[in-house]
């Protein structure tokens, strides 16, 4: 109501101006009539009224917001105050765009990715299940589970409303004349598992029970973006057949858009159990899958996992022999996905923090050293009856101006940031739902309500306070308000530079940890070496005669090739993660207990592999072309395989039983060879590598070329595709990746969260050096004439430089020893981060205190030499 | 007699609205006749302050009790007239019935038998 008032206030001053006219002449015609003289009359009228001006002003006041206008006022003076320093003013603003836009951007992300419920039907009902060990051996604990476990869980327990299960897989798409093949990533999910989750497909159905058999009729679901990208959004795909796998399909539905879990790399799913052979469908010690279970209303995940847990006991006990896990632990279905990436996401949201705080106490000093020079002005007015309350207000206005501007700035900054940081960050989960939204814009008004008071309260009430007449008296000789505002300087600055050691020692253990990742050393050959992946499709290679050709006519053409010095096929490569791993016994040594099970990684090499990657043969001998076809029964062991299980006895000619899938059997050591390491975050397993040339089409048709260039590796790669296509034309060659490539691919994120926190940490103690720089020279000015005084009666410029820089070093010592003290235990938190390092490492604290103390002096040190050059006739005459 | 510094005529708070509007029952009026009906009725005892009342116009406008126009004076002048509205009508109501409710409590107080009349 009052707001049409007060857009029109003017408007209605001037009615009530011709009201108060009509009012006067009234009276005086009334006065008139009394039998007054005009003039008498007039005069009477007037005194009756009083001050109109009075009445006009109340009117006015009644129609303004009173706290519109006083925050007008406020505003109209803090530009005014802050447009005189403009420097300033622009230097505030973007160091608090600068924190408030990165806590902002981190914010954005952890929301996305942490905090907002999944995008499923009562996604709070969602429990991953995991088997456990008992005799856990490294890891978290949660380990995947065998589909023959899943299939009992699900039939004999009845604690969960429904539980479904699925796992990662490949394949290869094709048109129905195998045209176009495209290697892609797939997942296998059981039938129930869409309407589990709550997720409708836009187009066609999902899989059906009867589907989902291991002999099922093949069909295939598409996800919104191969049916995009490749099929064109065309919707009358549905019901028509594609290749997957060289195996007819038919596509029955397409997924929503925004369904993108586990993954938004997965391209298409399987029904679950069609991506199992008939056998392998039921078997309980092969762990693949991921099992999503929705729990009944009113009964804790705790109590359904029990149940569940106890059958999986059973399950042990019936395959006592075998790897299978006692019990199922679970966890819920969002902290699941974003397993990975917590700790970095919170390590990273603490560093922001740390930064905006750390801007925050430098935007307070700053105000601080300038309310220093107001303190005549406030306290002056003061003393003319200016309530203490406005006078605060005033200042706040003017931090939460820098802060708001500072907010705005850092509004832009971070939508640019936040896509930046979602687009890079390797393996970010649930990326595609980072965005800027109202609890985003309503965390940032709040960060920057919370930087202004924060950093404005401090200033404000401290030159506001009781000393308001001392400020009167105050001569520029006396140095007793300045001084407890220097302690309150030094306060600010020491807690300034005890953040920043914490982000310096945080940032320093990171960057340690992610260069030992990059110079790790993975056991073999790393410069000039291309690697290429490939799989030949079982039904036309269904025969190790048909395999073993291929290969072998595939290393000779490429052997042939100039600018290869030597070419090699293997599974796996060193560092591309992990790969299958089997159980195995020793004829020669007692057979192990089921908790000391002998496990090792199961890896494929033809015999020139071990020389090409320069990977050392320590004993005995590696394959030769001897070991081919049903002559296939030889393996050769790593370093780590030996230690562990022949503790470091000679294994050649040792025999080894390997329980495949179907029947276990024994094979003979040949040679012990070097270790590599398959992932650079941990050690190297022991390793067994079987003759690739044994040609057995389900554990050799896919194979990873690796070759030895002479030139630049990159350069070979599509000469060595040419060659591949020689022999099959339509073999997709996936993955053609050196191994500089591989290595930055693993090491990636942890670089990603190393350099950002470095760069948090580069920019706080660039705002401490700004800090300390500010309170040493604001501390000079002060002492000016008592510095002046000393040097005049002789006083030694080398002493006065000391005493200057070591009273600026004071705090950022203090402030060193509580940072260091508080590092400690916050380096803690990093453990799960760090490779190659531990959280009390000596030297990143050494470097870090280093790094601060030299900056530190070096801030010092202009001030200090300053004051030693002060020229003390000068000095003593400003007074 | 004209009774400036008697306390007695200073208005109680809240009640010059109630006035004004009690006034306009018997017709439109202009801020003088307002000032000039309240102050007679009360015999004098009661001194309007144009410093409260104009605002207090504006705002009972501003609420919608009364409504104005602009008119001519019974000396011919221009002026602007309040006229209660039937909104106003019930504010009255509700107002002056609190207001017996209030005095009648207060002459219980001062002890004056079934309240202060």
């Amino acid at each position: 109501m009052s707001w049409m008032r007060f857009l029109h206030r003017k408007r209605s001053d001037s009615e009530l101006q011709d009201e108060i006219d009509t009012f006067l002449m009234e009276e005086t015609a009334d006065n008139e009539a009394r039998g007054m003289s005009p003039d008498q009359a007039r005069r009477q009228a007037r005194l009756k009224f009083g001050n109109a001006q009075k009445v006009r002003e109340s009117l006015w006041v009644q129609n303004s917001p009173q706290l519109f206008t006083l925050i007008g006022r406020n505003v109209k003076y803090a530009l005014r105050t802050l447009g005189r320093t403009p420097e300033f003013s622009i230097m505030a603003a973007l160091i608090m765009a600068l924190g408030i836009g990165a806590t902002t951007s981190l914010f954005t992300i952890v929301r996305a990715v942490l905090l907002r419920p999944l995008p499923f039907r009562d996604p709070g009902n969602l429990v991953m299940l995991y088997e456990h060990y008992r005799q856990n051996t490294g890891g978290d604990g949660f380990n995947a589970v065998a589909p023959g476990d899943y299939r009992d869980w699900r039939s004999q327990t009845h604690s969960f409303e429904d539980m479904a299960a699925m796992r990662g897989y490949g394949g290869i798409i094709s048109g129905v004349q195998s045209e176009l093949p495209e290697v892609v990533q797939s997942a296998g999910g059981s039938a129930n598992l869409f309407s589990l989750l709550g997720v409708l497909p836009v187009f066609g159905r999902t899989f059906t029970e009867a589907e989902d058999q291991a002999r099922g009729q093949p069909v295939v679901l598409l996800t919104w973006s191969i049916f995009q990208r490749r099929f064109a959004g065309d919707p009358s795909i549905i019901g028509k057949q594609v290749h997957l796998d060289t195996i007819p399909t038919t596509v029955i539905g397409v997924l929503p858009s925004w369904f993108t879990y586990p993954d938004a790399k997965i391209q298409f799913w399987l029904p679950y159990a069609q991506t199992f052979s008939p056998g392998d469908y039921s078997m309980h010690d092969g762990h693949q899958s991921m099992v999503v279970a929705r729990l009944k209303p009113g009964v804790s995940a705790e109590a359904a996992t029990r149940e569940v847990s106890a059958l999986q006991y059973q399950i042990h006990v019936a395959n006592a022999s075998k790897p299978v896990a006692e019990d199922v632990w679970h966890r819920p279905m969002i902290d699941d996905l974003a397993k990975n990436v917590r700790t970095p996401l919170l390590v990273l949201l603490g560093a922001v923090g740390c930064m905006l705080l750390i801007a925050c106490l430098n935007l307070t000093n700053l105000l601080v050293a300038r309310s220093a020079t107001r303190r005549r002005e406030v306290a002056v007015r003061g003393a003319l009856g200016g309530s203490r309350v406005v006078l605060i207000c005033e200042q706040m206005t003017e931090s939460l101006l820098i802060c708001l501007a500072g907010g705005g700035l850092g509004l832009l900054l971070s939508l640019v940031s936040t896509y930046w940081l979602a687009a890079h960050w390797r393996n970010l989960p649930r990326a595609e739902s980072v965005h800027v939204d109202g609890w985003v814009l309503t965390f940032m008004l709040a960060l920057v309500v919370a930087a202004a008071l924060l950093a404005g309260l401090v200033p404000a009430i401290s030159s506001t306070g009781k000393g308001l007449l001392s400020g009167l008296r105050e001569s520029s000789r006396t140095l007793g308000g300045g001084a407890s505002r220097a302690r309150l300087r030094e306060t600010m600055l020491t807690a300034e530079i005890a953040l920043t050691v914490v982000l310096l020692i945080s940032a320093t253990l990171l960057f340690k940890s992610f260069l030992h990742l990059r110079t790790t050393d993975l056991g073999c050959r790393v410069d000039h070496v291309i690697t290429m992946k490939f799989g030949l499709p079982e039904i036309q290679y269904d025969t190790r005669d048909k395999v073993v050709r291929f290969h072998e006519s595939l290393l000779e053409r490429l052997r042939r090739l100039p600018g290869v010095r030597g070419a090699g096929l293997v599974s796996v490569p060193p560092g591309a993660g992990p790969s299958g791993d089997r159980v195995f016994s020793i004829l020669e040594r007692p057979a192990p207990s089921y908790n000391l099970q002998y496990d090792a990684i199961v890896l494929t090499a033809d015999p020139q592999y071990f020389s090409v990657m320069q990977i050392p043969l320590l004993r005995g001998r590696v394959f030769t072309e001897h070991e081919r076809l049903g002559n296939d029964h030889y393996i050769v062991v790593s370093k780590t395989f030996v230690d562990q299980y022949f503790t470091g006895d000679d294994p050649v000619g040792k025999h080894v039983r390997v329980g495949w899938d179907t029947k276990p059997e024994v094979y003979q050591i040949l040679g012990e060879v070097g270790d590599t390491v398959n992932d650079i975050t941990k050690p190297a397993p022991p390793t067994m590598y079987f003759p690739i040339l044994s040609g057995i089409p389900d554990r050799t048709s896919e194979a990873t070329i690796v070759a030895y260039t002479s030139a630049d590796p990159l350069t070979m790669s599509m000469p060595i595709q040419r060659q591949i296509s020689a022999l099959e034309p339509e073999l997709p060659v996936y993955n053609a990746l050196t191994m500089d490539q591989i290595l930055g691919k693993t090491s990636a994120s942890q670089g990603f969260a190393a350099n950002l926190v470095l760069a948090f940490a580069a920019l706080s103690l660039l705002l401490a050096a700004v800090g300390l720089y500010g309170v040493l020279s604001y501390l000079t000015t002060q002492r000016t004439p008592d510095i002046g005084l000393r040097i005049a009666v002789g006083a030694q410029r080398s002493q006065l430089l000391r005493l200057v820089l070591f009273e600026g070093l004071r705090p950022a010592l203090i402030g060193l020893i509580f940072g260091i003290a508080v590092s400690a235990l916050a380096t803690q938190l990093l453990r799960s981060m760090l490779y190659g390092t531990r959280p009390l490492d000596p030297v990143a604290f050494a470097g870090a205190a280093t790094m601060l103390l030299a900056v530190a002096v070096m801030a010092g040190l202009v001030p200090a030499w300053r004051a030693s050059r002060i020229d003390p006739i000068q000095a003593l005459r400003t007074e | 007699m004209r009774k400036s510094s008697e306390p007695q005529n200073e208005m109680v708070k809240g009640t010059l609205d109630m006035m004004v509007l009690r006034t306009l029952i018997g017709g439109d009026a202009h801020g003088h006749t307002i000032a000039k009906v309240i102050e007679r009725s009360s015999e004098e005892i009661l001194e309007v302050e144009q410093g409260s009342l104009y605002p207090a116009l504006h705002r009972l406008e501003d609420r919608k009790w009364v409504s104005s126009y602009w008119g001519a004076s019974e000396n011919n002048r221009k002026a602007k007239y309040y006229r209660l509205t039937a909104e106003g009508c019930k504010q009255l109501v509700r107002e002056t019935s609190r207001w017996r409710q209030m005095t009648r409590a207060i002459g219980l107080v001062m002890g004056e038998e079934g309240g202060a009349q």
